[in-house]
Order: C-alpha cells, then structure tokens, then sequence
C-alpha cells in the first residue's frame, strides 16, 4: 500500500476547492448572451386547462418567448420518458400516461408545468409568468396512496383505476404452505412515508446552441450525463446524440433527485435553439420542493410465518406504492425489482411472496431516492422480525442470529444470490460495541428519571452496484449497467482518468486517485479524475445505487491492468529483454532476476518517445479503455443499533447511542467510508423522526418550505460508533461492496425498533414526531388501550 | 422580489417623514422576516425604508427596574448583553433560543415585537415581563399591543423605537421548539413581580401571544410548580398544525409552564 493507496484515509482532494468557494456548479456558468427561463407552474393538483393566453406575457418588458405544450408539440419533442418496463402479473405492460415537459390539456399536480417564459432577466421572466391567463377547469385530486385505486378521481386515461401495474414476486404456492404450517404468524401494517430529497444545490440548467456548428450544449446537475444525452437525444428528441454535449460540473449531492431527466432541462435546450440564445433555469427551493421527484411513498401489510422452533419460514407482503402524477425515469424499478429482491433480509427464509400495486396519485412524481427500494424492503423485513422476536419472548438479536443466513452463495426466493457476508460476526461486533448486556441498567436509570428507554436493531442487506447488464435487461431495464474507464497515460507519467461515473459528493476524484496510486505507484497528486462531460467521457452510465466504487473502479481496475500490460510491452524493448521477465512492482518495471528496472514515468515517456521500438511491432502511446460489466450485484449488510430515551411528557425522541457495524467489503479510503455511513444514518434518522411530505386532499404540498418540513441537524444526531467487518466481495475484482446508502437504509427501522421497544407497543408511524411519540406514550401509560 | 425604492434615513424623524410621504412603504429592519416575504412575492412593498443607520433605535440601558432596549438591537446582543443578563437572564436566555446564529446576528427586538408572528419569542417576553412598547408617537403596555397574529397597535408609520422590561423577581423562559422552522411551537415565559406572578404563552394561541390568568393567580400565592399541578389548559383557543394538534399544544402549555417555574424558582 502507497500512502496514498487503497486502505489509507486520504484527505478528500476536491474539498480544497469546495471549502474554498471554488466549486463550479451549473448556476456559475454564464454563458454570453444567456437569457432566464422561468416556469409557471400549476397552482391546481388536477386540473382540465381551457385556454392559455400567453399574449399580455409576450409584450411585457425583456421578453423574449414564452411557449407552452402545444410549441413542444409542434416540435415533435416527445414527452418524459420512464425506462424501466415492468409488466404486471396478467403479462401487461405498465400503463404510462402520456408526460410532456410543459402540460398539454391537463395538470396533474401542483408544481407541474404549465408554461415557459424566456426573459432578459429572471425579475422579468417571474413578471411576465404572472401575466400569463391560464383558465382552468378545477377537477377532484386524488392524493391517498391507499385510496387511489379506489377512487373516482382519474389522473391518466391510459388507466382508469389509477393503477401503473399489479406486479408480483416469489414463490406464492410455497409461501402459502408455509403459512399453512405456521406456529405463529406475526402482522404488521407500515408506511413508508414520502420524502423530498433536498440536495443543498437546487437542481438547475443552461441550454445552448451554437449556429454556427449546430452543436448543442447542457450545462446540467446530472449524476449521470451520458443518460441524460441519450434519453434527450434518442426518446424526447431535442437533438441528435452526437450534436448534444452534456456537462454536469460540480453538483452538490443528488441523492437519487439529479438521476432523472425532468421538464426544465429538455425545455431549455430545446428552447435555446428557438430563442438563438443560452437559456439558464436555477430552481429555487421552493420549485425544489414541488418539483424533484420524491422518494419512498408506500403503504405495506406484512405477515411472518415461524415454526415451533422460532424458524421463520415464510414471509409474504402487499404494498401499495405511490408514483405520484407521472412516471419519473426510473420509478417503475424502484418499487418492484429495487424492493421485493431484498425482502429475504439477511434471513434465511425459503418462502416469500411480494405484491405490489402501484398507483397514480395528483402528487409530484415519486422515483429513487438515497436507497431506492431497499430502505422500504428494511423497514419491513425488520420491523417484522423485530415484532415477532416480541411475540415469540426472544431476544430480538438472538432471534436474528437464529435465522441468519450462513452458507454462501445464497439463493433467496426472491431472485437474489447472496455471494458472501458473515452476519453474525457483525452482530457479535455491534453487541459488544452498544454495550449491549448493560442496556438493562441504563433503561432502569432512565425509568427513575422518569423517561422510556429503548433500543431497537436493523441487520439490513442491500443490493449495490446493479448489474449484470445482461440480467437487468431482462429484468424491464431500458439501458445496460456497466461502467466506462479509460486511462490516459501522460508522457511525464502523470495520469488522468476518465470516468463513466460522477461525484456528486462522493469523493472520486480522492477514492479514484488512491486506486491509481496504488496499482501504478505514482502519488494521488499525479492522478486527476475527469467526469461529467460527455465530450471527454466516451460513455457512461453514472453514480447511483452505491455503484461507483463496485462498478465504476472496477473499469478502472481493468483498464489500469491494460496499461500496465503495455508498459511491459514497451519495457521489454527499452529494458532489452523479453516481456514474459517484465515484472512491474511498486511502480517500477523490472527484468526479474535482475537490478535492471525504471519507473513508470519513464516507461510512459519511452512510450511516447517511441525511439526504442518499432511502430510496426507496437503502437506508440499509453492510453487504455475498459467496459466493466459485472456478474452479480454486490450484497454490503450489517448490523445497526439505535438507542432512545424518551422523555414521555412531551414526546421528545433522543438518541442515545448508535453503533453501526458495516461490511462493505474491501475499503478504499476509511475516513470517506465513515463519512458515507454518517451521512446516510442522518438521512434515516430524518425520515424515522423528521421528514414527511405532506399533502393536503386537495394536492396542496403543505411541508412546502423548510418551515414545515424538518431535515436533521447534528443536534438531531449522537456521536456514532462506527465500526467495520470485512468479507470482500467476490463479483468485482477490487472486492468492493458500495456504502452510500447503506446508512439511510439501516436507520429507520432501527430508531422504530427502539421507540416502540422504550414505548412498550408497536403502534407508531414514521415521522415519530414528539406529537405523534406523546400520542403513543399516552397510550402506553393505558396499558389495555394497547390491545 | 419586485423592484422598490431603497431609502435609508439616519433619523427616526427622517424614517417617519419618509413614512409620511412615500407611498406604499415598509420599514427594513433585520430583514428576516420582510425579505423572505417580498422574495416569494408575497409582499411588495414600493419604498423600503432601512432603518439601519438609526444610531437612536439602538443601545442596551438599565435604570431602576426597568431595562430598555433599542429597537435595532439584534437577538445576539441581547443575549450576550452583560446589563440584560444580570437584571433579567430569562430575557437573554430567550433571545438566545432565537432561530440560529444567522437569525440572531440579524433580526432585531423590534422587528420581532412590530411583527408578532404567533410563534415568535420575544411578545411572550414582553407580555411577563409587564413592558412597554416604546414608538415615535407614544408608550403602549404589551397588554395592549398584541392584538393577534400579525396584528399590533401600531399605527400606519409608527416606528417601535424602543421597548423597556420591567425587571423581575425571578423569571424564566421555556421553549419547545417547532422541529422544522425552530419558532416556538409552544413557549412559556413565567416572570414574578413585586406585585404578583404573569404567565405568558407563545407559538399556541390561534390568537397570538395571551396570558394564563388561572396559573398567575395560583402562582402568586404559591411560585412552586406544583401550585400549577391541577390547571388543565383550554384547547378551543389553540392552534392546531401537521406539527401539533390543539390537545398537544394545551398540554405542552402545562409541561413548560411547570418547567419554566421551576426554573425560575431554582434561580432564587
Ligand atoms: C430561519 C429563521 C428562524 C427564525 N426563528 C425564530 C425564532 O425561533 N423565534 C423568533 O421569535 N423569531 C424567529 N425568527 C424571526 C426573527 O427572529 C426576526 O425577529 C424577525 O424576522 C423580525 O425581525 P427583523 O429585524 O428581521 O424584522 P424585519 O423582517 O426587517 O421586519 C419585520 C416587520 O416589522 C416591521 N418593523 C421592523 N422594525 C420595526 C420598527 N422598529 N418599528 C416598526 N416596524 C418595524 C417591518 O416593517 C416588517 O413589517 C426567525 C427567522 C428566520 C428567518
């Protein structure tokens, strides 16, 4: 290991710059002549549009254009795409409603847009929106997600129960059986409530077009670019693919939000053609709130089947998922093969069945947010187990330990093949460090405070790095799920890696580098990273899913071999002796058995040089590129322990303790690692005790603003324990598993694990507001009221 | 934001003739609360009069019982002024249970008091702490100047120049923070005086800022908490939100009110 290598906690090189003030982030760029594009957006949750009068908005001052749905349709610019088919139980396709990026004839949730206006200035483009007559024709929304495929109210023609697909996985006649023969058979009824991402940075968009060349140019907050440009190019039709350059510059977090490809960028690209000028779009929190796709949004019954001997043999759930007014680009995964494939948790289970329903709602579109799918499959996986530990008077982390799965690879009913992981040994890990055996004590020393004392376990699985291409694909996913590297050697040995991937938070351009400097022996000072930018990155499918590490290092891996393959190539000819005696070791190309060795810069400028061997015999130059498909998703799990006191009088939530025990597989850098698991555990704990979107029945988004809806702060949060496992993951060649979400995923069922073990009953919903835990605590001082 | 006329006066005489003439105006103060407004357009305003540069709206003076605090002086400087903190330290711990450290280096006393946003701190503090509002015109007790949300006594023009505590026995503030916006979902100021106990109430009331009449009495006869034990607090007069429902806030009323008599009692 360099000191800079795989395994060192590396200071995060780009934040030098983000500290500093020096990020460059879409709003920064402004381009010459740039105009403002300002959307007006639906103030109704459904409505039936008469006319729009654009007239007194075009003649207001700085005006440039103002265009509606029908200007994109004259166009030919299609609507949103969703790129992920999935078929319901009958075989039929989903039923996606038509999603044009500015409203035709219909809007279907408040934020959706109605029109644009193109101004000098955004104080101008805001004026003229106000200007803009819009009669509409008010219709019932529907907001429930239980009640929407019950009710009268119809968002799409294409489906007049509301319902996208009635999707279904699993072994049904088995799980039936199971339940047959069950001992005991625990129930649960959960919600899993709907979250607005909020990255820090709004999403925002540039446009341009160049007339002279007939080159188009989006400046975007993207977390996969290349995506963008094929869905903009091949599915909605702005501009051809090789026309269309794609930038996504620094972008400050995503979470999931800045995977899609939404209305505002498609319009200004589009639209900077009409207009012959840049055209830039800047959300403002507000519109972030209404607009970006929100996450999560299920409603779940669950049943646990255990035998005689507190085995769990069955497992089968229902959910209802919310998708909101329009298929977002990935929604239709998120729910289906992004949940139900992890609902074998880390148990051994031999029957599971899952049905899922998913609706339209007069809500903003709802798509992955950090987790995707898996923070829903934990939540109820061990909120279930948690609950039946209760009924059956087990220790909840003995009976987890019982079912554990401990042979590897693993099949599960649920199409997952579990390749390795050692589950009790984070467990052990965990217990040891909470202190657990004491808790006991320190419950009894709250109680004489007069305050509940609980702890609560999440022994999560999740499912990284999605992959192989080949299976996804048969899966309904529209695109494949490798990863793009290509290792660009300098002449002074110097290296610059281009990426598939993007960071947005994440770290890359520190983690990327340590894997360079370790395989090549060359300082993280002599590496930079390049991403974001479909004129330099060839190709890529972008960072989410915790896939960058899994997916996207492991292309650089394999290009790096590439490039010290032909580093021997040409050593052999500088060193005088045959490739097969080249060895190359701590960045140094050496004749084995001999002293005889120079360094990679000097290979690479040898290779450039190209004096000491033939053109004929090798190609001059030091650059490789790699696709990395891998063959399996990656499976990182762990064991977290969340531990609250509750002060009954008021209802407030404070957590003690949390310890987290990961195994990620092999770690890059361990101080980013932490910072990962940090970040994603306050994310948890937002939506445990915090977040929740709120609609009102007539689609007003209530928790609009940050005044009602609640992020965490670090007063929210204890100090954490963080503590690691290590079984390094067979399906990628670095070993890596991924730990992006892994907190936010771990976390909820955790914190409602212990609230409801320190309340003495199950009866709580997410967000454990102090209103909702003093309702709760009011109910477990009633002690038969429970019942 | 729409386009206004920026004027920034060097006198309270200056601010009210300007007051006066211009059309459609509004003061500037701290900015934290009209400027979020006027950016989401929901007010727009013609002619924005700073009051910045006011040196008189501005200084910390205690004489006798009574400490007067100019209406420029930001949340900070209250919370750390040396004269507020010895004569009434339940004042400066209120002010430091503003917002955040942004709010409280820019929002001031008066923009708080002329406000009276419902769930803002400082009117349950000036209704405890017996004070007078202090204007260009005239002085008014804060038993009449809270006249419900948003609504106060203030005349078209009139500038808050000043607002001056009575200095109390023993007082103490407590707050349950609203979780998201950190204004006060219920807050209690409970402050004894030579001539009896006041109870004010803050981030409850559908009406704003009120008193609690039944617990000042029984904590003028007894400054325990357990004098206070028994009183249930009413729920039809309560504000009900996603965050708290009527029955919650009521309830909490009890919780803080005890708390914050405790509080002030261990203070001695
Ligand atoms: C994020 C955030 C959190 C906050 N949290 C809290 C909290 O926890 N508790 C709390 O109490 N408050 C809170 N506030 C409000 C803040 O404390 C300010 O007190 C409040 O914004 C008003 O003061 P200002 O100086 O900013 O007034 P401005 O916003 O400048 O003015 C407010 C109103 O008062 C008028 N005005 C101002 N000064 C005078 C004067 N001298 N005479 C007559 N009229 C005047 C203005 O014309 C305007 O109508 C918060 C604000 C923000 C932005």
């Amino acid at each position: 290991m360099t000191a800079t290598g795989i395994g060192a906690p590396v200071r995060r090189k780009e934040d030098q710059r983000f500290v500093t003030g020096q990020g460059r982030y879409v709003d920064d760029f402004n381009r010459p002549g740039q105009a403002h594009a300002y959307f007006l957006r639906s103030p109704h949750a459904h409505a039936a549009i008469r006319s729009i009068d654009t007239g007194p908005a075009m003649i207001m001052p700085g005006v440039i254009a103002v265009f509606t749905g029908d200007d994109l349709a004259a166009d030919k610019i299609g609507g949103l795409i969703c790129g992920w088919m999935i078929h319901s139980k009958d075989g039929s396709p989903m039923k996606a409603g038509p999603h044009p990026a500015l409203a035709q004839g219909k809007v279907r949730y408040v934020g959706d847009h109605v029109a644009v206006v193109i101004a000098e200035t955004l104080a101008q483009a805001k004026d003229a929106a106000e200007a803009i007559v819009v009669h509409y024709d008010v219709l019932p929304a529907v907001v429930d997600t239980a009640q929407a495929a019950k009710a009268s109210v119809q968002v799409h023609d294409v489906s007049p129960d509301n319902t996208v697909f009635n999707w279904h996985l699993g072994n049904k006649d088995e799980t039936e059986a199971a339940f047959a023969r069950a001992k005991h058979v625990t129930k649960i009824d959960l919600v899993n409530n709907r979250l607005v991402p909020n990255p820090i940075e709004p999403r925002a968009a540039v446009g341009e077009y160049d007339l002279g060349t007939d080159n188009y140019t989006l400046y975007t907050t993207s977390q996969n670019p290349h995506v963008a440009r094929l869905v903009l190019s091949a599915f909605i039709g702005v501009a051809p693919e090789h026309k269309l350059r794609v930038i996504a510059p620094d972008v400050g977090g995503g979470f999931g939000s800045k995977i899609f490809i939404y209305a505002e960028e498609t319009v200004c690209v589009w639209a900077a053609k009409k207009v012959k000028r840049p055209v830039k779009w800047t959300s403002d929190r507000s519109e972030a709130f209404l607009s970006d796709a929100h996450g999560r949004d299920h409603v779940t019954h669950a049943e646990m089947a255990t035998d005689e001997n507190g085995k769990i043999i069955g497992l089968r759930v229902h959910t209802t998922a919310n998708l909101g007014a329009y298929l977002s680009t990935f929604s239709s995964s998120v729910p289906t093969y992004l949940y139900a494939p992890l609902l074998s948790g880390q148990y051994d289970i031999p029957a599971i069945y899952c049905e899922v329903d998913a609706v339209y709602t007069n809500t903003a579109p709802v798509d992955a947010y950090r987790g995707a799918g898996r923070p829903e499959a934990t939540f109820v996986v061990e909120r279930l187990v948690e609950k039946t530990a209760r009924e059956l008077r087990q220790d909840p982390a003995e009976f987890r330990r019982r079912n554990y799965i401990t042979q590897f690879p693993h099949a599960t009913p649920v199409i997952m093949t579990y390749d390795t992981g050692d589950y009790a040994a984070s467990l052990d890990k965990a217990l040891e460090i909470a202190d657990y055996k004491n808790f006991q004590q320190r419950k009894q020393e709250s109680a004489r405070r007069g305050k509940l004392r609980g702890i609560g376990f999440s022994s999560y699985i999740e499912a990284c790095g999605i992959a192989p291409s080949q299976a996804v694909g048969s899966l309904g996913a529209g695109v494949g799920l490798w990863e793009s590297a290509e290792v660009r050697v300098n002449p002074t040995g110097s290296v610059e890696v281009l990426t598939g991937s993007h960071s947005h938070g994440q770290g890359h351009e520190t983690t990327f580098a340590q894997l360079v400097s370790d395989r090549l022996g060359i300082s993280i000072d002599q590496v930079s990273i390049v991403h974001g930018d479909t004129d330099k990155v060839q190709f890529g499918m972008g960072t989410y899913g915790s896939r960058s590490g899994a997916v996207g290092m492991s292309a650089i891996a394999k290009a790096i071999d590439k490039v010290i393959a032909k580093g021997k190539k040409v050593a052999a000819h500088v060193l005088e002796a045959s490739e097969g005696d080249i060895e190359f070791k701590d960045g140094r190309f050496g004749v084995a058995g001999t002293d005889r060795s120079m360094a990679f810069g000097e290979i690479a400028l040898q290779a450039y040089i190209a004096h000491k061997f033939s053109g004929q015999d090798l190609e001059p130059g030091l650059k490789e590129g790699a696709f990395y498909d891998p063959t399996n998703f990656t499976f990182p799990a762990g064991v977290h322990i969340c531990e609250v006191e509750i002060d009954p009088d008021t209802g407030v939530t404070k957590i003690e303790r949390w310890t987290a025990v990961d195994d990620f597989g092999v770690i890059i850098n361990p101080m980013i690692v932490e910072g990962q698991v940090h970040g994603g555990i306050a994310q948890g704990v937002g939506q445990a005790l915090l977040e929740g979107a709120v609609y009102d029945q007539s689609g007003q988004l209530i928790t609009a603003s940050f005044n009602d809806y609640c992020m965490p702060r670090a007063i929210d949060l204890p100090a954490f324990q963080v503590g690691m496992t290590v079984t390094p993951c067979p399906s990628n060649p670095l070993g890596i598993k991924g730990c992006g979400e892994a907190g936010a995923i771990a976390a909820p069922p955790a914190v409602i694990n212990a609230i409801t073990d320190a309340l003495g009953h199950e009866d709580i919903a997410m967000p454990a507001t102090p209103q909702a835990v003093w309702r709760a605590a009011q109910k477990a001082r009633m002690p038969m009221a429970a019942e | 934001m729409y386009a206004f006329e920026y004027h920034r006066p060097t006198s309270v005489k200056e601010a009210a003739g300007l007051a006066g003439q211009a059309e459609d105006t509004k003061f500037l103060a701290g900015g934290h609360t009209l400027l979020p407004t006027m950016k989401l357009r929901l007010a727009g305003p013609a002619n924005l009069i700073d009051l910045g540069q006011i040196a008189e709206l501005r200084g910390i003076e205690r004489s006798g019982d009574t400490i007067t605090i100019g209406a420029m002086m930001k949340h900070a400087e209250v919370a750390n002024s040396a004269e507020v903190k010895q004569a009434i330290p339940a004042l400066a711990e209120m002010a430091e249970l503003i917002g955040d450290p942004h709010v409280r280096n820019r929002g001031t006393i008066g923009g708080s008091v002329a406000n009276n946003d419902p769930s803002a701190d400082y009117p349950a503090a000036c209704l405890a702490l017996n004070a007078t509002i202090i204007t260009n015109q005239r002085k008014i007790a804060a038993d009449d100047f809270f006249q419900g949300i948003f609504t106060t006594a203030l005349q078209e023009g009139e500038i808050i120049t000043q607002v001056s505590f009575k200095v109390p026995s023993q007082a103490a503030y407590t707050k349950f923070r609203n979780p998201a916006s950190r204004y006060a979902l219920v807050g209690v100021f409970v402050a004894k005086h030579a001539d009896g106990v006041r109870v004010a109430v803050t981030g409850a009331g559908s009406n704003g800022v009120f008193r609690l009449p039944e617990m000042e009495k029984a904590l003028s006869g007894n400054f325990a908490a357990e004098a206070i034990d028994g009183i249930a607090v009413a729920t039809d007069e309560m504000n009900s939100d996603i965050h708290a429902d009527a029955a919650y806030r009521a309830h909490l009323v009890g919780v803080m009110a005890r708390r914050a008599v405790q509080a002030a009692a261990a203070r001695g």
